[in-house]
């Protein structure tokens, strides 16, 4: 039998045409973008125009015509001011934040001492890094030096008092030492004491549930500063005579307990995710109850609220802010301290400053955020539903 | 299989265990490591165990009390601080500064947070009672005024001619209430701007926010320094009310409140008696016997023990920061970039206000 | 046979130690008695403290004369007032920068996140930019922006920028014409009332007849004609009652008229600008998490996409969005608290210079929390109803 080709398919590919015209290139993804219909086009032009009036003055400003350094005011300040500029200039003045650098990172602490919170950073970062990396290994240990370990080393270096160390009392404190060291021990006390109250929350004692939810329901209902003053005009004198709190140590407690209350949302939150039978099924294992916790209910459920406790993190390093108001001097706080500085006093010192306190604060917060989302995904491992 | 388990779970839990109990005790470490306990003792022997006095002063006001460049903070303030503590200690560095702010300042004091507010507060009768504090004496004698732009305004030379003004004023001061006060005694209208910190009320000053800038008169002297063309303003000539500044210390300790009130009368009298901190040491062997018995060279004299202190206490203080004239010259009279006229500051001999009982 | 019998034999009674009912009534017992003990301390040691230190305790010094002035007074207040009353003003003003906070947060954050789900390229950037940078620094500083970015760009008095309707704009607020109600004016709040009452009649009908017949009726039209030409009728009826002050220049200001100061302008400004990049974030993850099927089915039936996106997608986007919005409106509420910071007269502000004048530091506080605590819970409950009334809609 004769074999007919009766196929109708083609048996050799076609060679691949280049896209037509119309659809690839500048040209193409111009009109698909930006011009895709008319009102598309109106809202292109608003934004074209929103963009050129905007972006150079920013760029203008904040590079072109900016001051890098400088001994003193009059580099930042136009000759009818009393500087060098010409009338009409308009820049930052970055010589400022260039000549307070050392005081907007560590505030008054003692110069021949700054030593010891660079030390600390560094230590910080060095533990942090490999924390950040999943790669790495030894999470275990690294976690315990990071949340144990980091927090006593830190506290007898900054400190001091010790070992040789000249004691520097936390009132010389300042700038982002403050802001970080606030956020870092807040977010360390916050979590585990959230875990409990969000567990008190859920419990089955009706007294301890409702302890629980009065603390949290009252602290998430009034504002950080009200919690501040009162721990700065309060506290005091809540204690026996005599007894009297750091106040750097007060505003601690104030923020730590203040963030334990929102991160005990969260974590309910991923507690209710959890599906019963998971309880159920930890219990006839015969697990008592926190070592059903423990190995079963909240390695899973704070899987599922990493993104909403990185959000309270970021909320708390950014409400750290507010300790300015009730002086203490953290980034923001030192910087505009450090307005009233006459050497530095001209038009453009105070907007250069806050530009650059938003800028780390910025960055923290930025950073902080798109890790979670990395950990998002490459914790996702499919249990949503 | 379910061995490995149970071992595993266990050195888990025993982890847990540890870590409970390294985690109490680093908070315990913490808590002791800041918080500075004194139950029932007095201030003087609390403040000798401890090695230093704490002081509560401003978050900034230059004269009185600001940090310089290093951290350290200069001012009359932060100086009578440091004659406390060489009168305490024979040694006028031993003290530590705690700024606070005016909503902060009294609850820091009654709660023993600091042993002394020397922070340009002024005396009232209502302090004195309601507030639980004993003010020592005034340190600056000064009164409320008025600070001005006259490149802006001319011709505004009178604070009577402020009606409608906008006025950048700090909250929860005297000041405050003073100003209320004036503007409805001379039937004048104003907007109050009102800010919680000196700091703001500069900024918004200098940022043309308002019209008038109205605090203590040497207040606006060193706050005129730090705006951006102090050329441009003017103090204007009023004074609108009697602000006695001075420190205060807790009710109820007759002891140390002898101590810092005598302070302040040593700084007194050792300028009267021309006792300066370059001849101290000469003095001592003056012939004078008021000279003698102040700085504590009489024999067998008991005034400085009687007191809590050693009997050299005066020779201290002035060592440590000179006598009052000095003081004032140096933080914001002629030595100063304030340039304050002593005025009604200068002792009692040369007219002015300042006073000492005699050191006997 | 053994087994079965201990089986049925009742379970040997675990000793009391290890009965969970005992354990938690006597962990419950213990939290009672730790709580009552260390209320008891602090109420003891703040007892003896006032009294040591003679500090005058009691709420009876809201009945005092306050002293100070307060720069926005929505009602009536001197320095003769008490301090119970300062306070009150400072809660009115809370409650007012609240209010609109929350007004122009909602409006800015919806065009914003429904901006970063546009095809526009350009304008999904922008939009981003927006959300990423307001998202990411303090709300602190945001207010200091804008309270230093006011006041930089605004003339002084003297060179104030003249608006329409005799409105100017300086450094110390925008100054309109205030209107001053003669005799007769209560026809015109009448016409107002019988405008909105008709217009939603005209809606309810509307509705009908396009339920019933499928024809449309130019609701929105109609409504606005009612609205505003009712009581403009009203104010020709009754021969032009209302007249207005002009701000006027004088020595220092601009005086007359109605004010908006700039600390009021910056906060509020501040905190809508940084609540609507939260806002725009819940309304993107809200339309996100509508079906991406509903907006082809849409499609199908020929609306057009603004359309179905007002009738299709947004609805039930609102459900996803309402609660976690009401935690953004009450984050926007605590923030006003950042007033003191910039010294609009809010009620931390006010509260906190009682606090300062009076030294009473305990009751402040407490007086402080308090009313926080209620204006939270009750808009908690508000949302919660209206939350309810929403989810309702669905099958």
């Amino acid at each position: 039998m004769q074999e007919h080709d009766m196929s109708w398919v083609r048996t050799e590919m076609m060679l691949a045409q280049p896209a037509p015209a119309g659809v690839t290139g500048l040209g193409a993804w111009v009109r698909k973008n930006l011009i895709a219909s008319t009102g598309d086009t109106i809202m292109t032009i608003i934004g074209i125009a929103l963009v050129a009036m905007t972006l150079p003055q920013i760029i203008n400003w904040a590079f072109i015509n900016a001051v890098w350094t400088g001994p003193n005011r009059t580099v930042c300040a136009t000759v009818a001011q009393g500087g060098i500029q010409p009338d009409g200039w308009s820049g930052a003045c970055w010589a400022f934040v260039n000549a307070k650098f050392g005081q907007f990172m560590f505030g008054t602490y003692p110069i021949e001492e700054r030593w010891r919170p660079i030390l600390v950073g560094i230590l910080l970062v060095v533990l942090m890094v490999p924390m950040l990396m999943p790669s790495v290994p030894r999470k275990g240990l690294n976690a315990l030096l990071l949340i144990v370990g980091l927090p006593v080393v830190s506290f007898f270096l900054l400190v001091g008092g010790v070992f040789g160390l000249e004691h520097v009392e936390t009132a010389r404190w300042g700038g982002l030492l403050v802001t970080l060291s606030l956020s870092f021990v807040a977010i360390v006390v916050s979590l585990p004491l959230g875990i409990v109250l969000a567990l008190g929350r859920r419990s089955k004692m009706p007294v301890v549930k409702m302890l629980c939810v009065i603390f949290i329901e009252a602290v998430r209902g009034i504002p950080l500063i009200t919690v501040l003053f009162m721990a700065s005009v309060m506290l005091p004198l809540f204690l026996p005579p005599g007894v009297t709190f750091d106040k750097y140590l007060r505003a601690l407690i104030g923020v730590s307990l203040f963030a334990a209350a929102y991160m005990a949302e969260v974590v309910r939150g991923g507690l209710q995710a959890i599906p019963k039978g998971q309880y159920e099924g930890a219990d006839s294992l015969g697990l008592g109850y926190w070592q059903k916790m423990y190995f079963i209910v909240m390695p899973q459920a704070l899987k599922l609220v990493i993104p909403g406790i990185v959000n309270t993190f970021i909320g708390m390093f950014k409400d750290t802010s507010l300790v300015t108001i009730i002086s203490m001097f953290d980034l923001l706080g030192i910087v505009k301290q450090n307005f009233a500085d006459a050497n530095w006093a001209s038009a453009q010192t105070a907007k250069s400053g806050l530009i650059f306190a938003a800028f780390v604060f910025w960055l923290f917060c930025f950073g902080m955020s798109r890790y979670s989302m990395y950990t998002e995904r490459r914790l996702d491992t499919g249990h949503k539903r | 299989m379910g061995k490995r388990i149970r071992v595993c779970l266990k050195n888990r839990e025993k982890g847990l265990w540890v870590m409970k109990h390294i985690a109490i005790g680093i908070l315990g470490a913490a808590t002791l490591g800041l918080m500075a306990s004194a139950a029932s003792a007095t201030t003087l022997d609390t403040v000798k165990a401890k090695g230093f006095i704490q002081c509560g002063v401003s978050t900034g006001l230059a004269g009185f009390s600001a940090p310089d460049d290093k951290g350290d903070w200069q001012g009359i303030d932060a100086d009578f601080c440091r004659a406390v503590a060489a009168a305490v200690f024979g040694d006028g560095t031993k003290v530590k500064f705690t700024p606070l702010s005016a909503k902060e300042r009294f609850t820091a004091l009654q709660s023993g947070e600091v042993d002394i507010l020397s922070r340009n507060t002024t005396w009232t009768i209502n302090r004195d009672t309601a507030l639980g504090l004993n003010f020592v004496g005034v340190t600056y004698y000064d009164g409320q005024g008025f600070m001005i732009n006259a490149k802006k305004l001319p011709g505004v030379n009178s604070a009577l001619q402020l009606s409608g003004a906008a006025v950048c004023v700090q909250s929860g001061t005297t000041t405050e209430l003073n100003l209320a006060d004036y503007f409805k005694a001379n039937k004048m209208e104003y907007n109050p701007v009102v800010f919680e910190k000196l700091e703001e009320v500069n900024a918004a000053y200098d940022a043309g926010r308002c019209d008038v800038y109205t605090t203590d008169q040497s207040g606006l002297y060193g706050i005129r320094l730090t705006l951006a063309s102090p050329a441009d303003h003017v103090v204007l000539p009023e004074i609108i009310s009697k602000e006695p500044l001075g420190p205060a210390v807790r009710q109820g300790d007759d002891q140390w409140y002898h101590i810092v009130k005598w302070t302040y009368f040593a700084l007194l009298q050792a300028e009267e008696l021309g006792i300066t901190k370059a001849n101290v040491d000469e003095m001592k062997n003056s012939p004078s016997p008021e000279i003698k018995r102040v700085l504590g060279q009489e024999a067998d004299t008991k005034i400085g023990t009687d007191l809590g202190v050693s009997n050299d206490w005066v020779v201290n203080i002035v060592k440590a920061v000179g006598n009052y004239g000095e003081l004032f010259d140096r933080n914001v009279g002629s030595g100063s970039p304030l340039k304050i006229a002593r005025g009604i500051n200068a002792l009692w001999t040369k007219g002015g206000l300042q006073y000492a009982p005699p050191i006997r | 046979m053994a087994s079965q019998e201990v089986l049925r034999e009742a379970p040997s009674r675990a000793s009391l130690i290890n009965d969970p009912k005992v354990r938690s009534i006597f962990y419950q017992c213990l939290v009672v008695a730790l709580l009552v003990s260390g209320v008891w301390w602090i109420v003891h040691n703040t007892i003896v403290n006032l009294t040591n230190l003679h500090i005058a305790s009691g709420f009876g010094f809201l009945k005092g004369r306050a002293g100070f002035d307060i720069s926005d007074t929505p009602i009536a207040y001197t320095s003769d007032s008490t301090y119970g009353r300062a306070i009150i003003v400072g809660l009115i003003n809370t409650l007012i920068v609240a209010f609109v906070g929350i007004i122009t947060a909602t409006i800015i954050g919806f065009v914003v996140g429904i901006g970063r789900l546009s095809k526009n390229w350009l304008i999904q950037k922008i939009c981003t930019v927006y959300v990423e940078v307001f998202r990411n620094i303090p709300p602190l500083l945001v207010i200091f922006f804008w309270y230093s970015g006011v006041l930089a760009v605004l003339p002084t008095p003297k060179e104030s920028i003249h608006l329409p309707f005799g409105s100017f704009l300086n450094q110390r607020g925008i100054y309109f014409p205030r209107a001053i109600w003669g005799d007769g004016s209560w026809l015109i709040l009448v016409g107002l009332l019988v405008g909105i009452a008709m217009s939603w009649f005209v809606a309810q009908k509307a509705k009908q007849r396009q339920m019933a017949t499928g024809q449309q009726f130019p609701v929105f039209w109609t409504s606005l004609a009612l609205i505003v030409g009712l009581p403009l009728l009203a104010y020709v009826l009754s021969g032009f009652p209302v007249t207005f002050d002009f701000p006027k220049q004088s020595t220092f200001n601009l005086s007359g008229g109605f004010v908006v100061k700039p600390e009021f302008l910056s906060l509020y400004l501040a905190l809508s600008f940084y609540t609507a990049a939260f806002i725009s974030e819940i309304v993107r993850a809200g339309i996100r998490g509508v079906a991406k099927g509903q907006s082809e089915a849409s499609a199908a039936l020929g609306l057009r996409s603004g359309q179905a996106l007002r009738l299709v997608v947004v609805p039930q986007a609102m459900r996803i969005v309402i609660p976690p919005l009401a935690s953004q409106y009450l984050n926007l509420t605590k923030n006003s608290s950042l007033a003191i910071a910039i010294g609009y007269p809010d009620l931390t502000a006010t509260t906190g210079t009682v606090l300062n004048q009076t030294g009473q530091a305990v009751e402040c506080v407490v007086i402080m929390m308090v009313i926080y605590l209620t204006i939270s819970i009750l808009t908690s409950l508000l949302m919660n109803w209206f939350n309810a009334k929403m989810a309702l809609v669905e099958r």
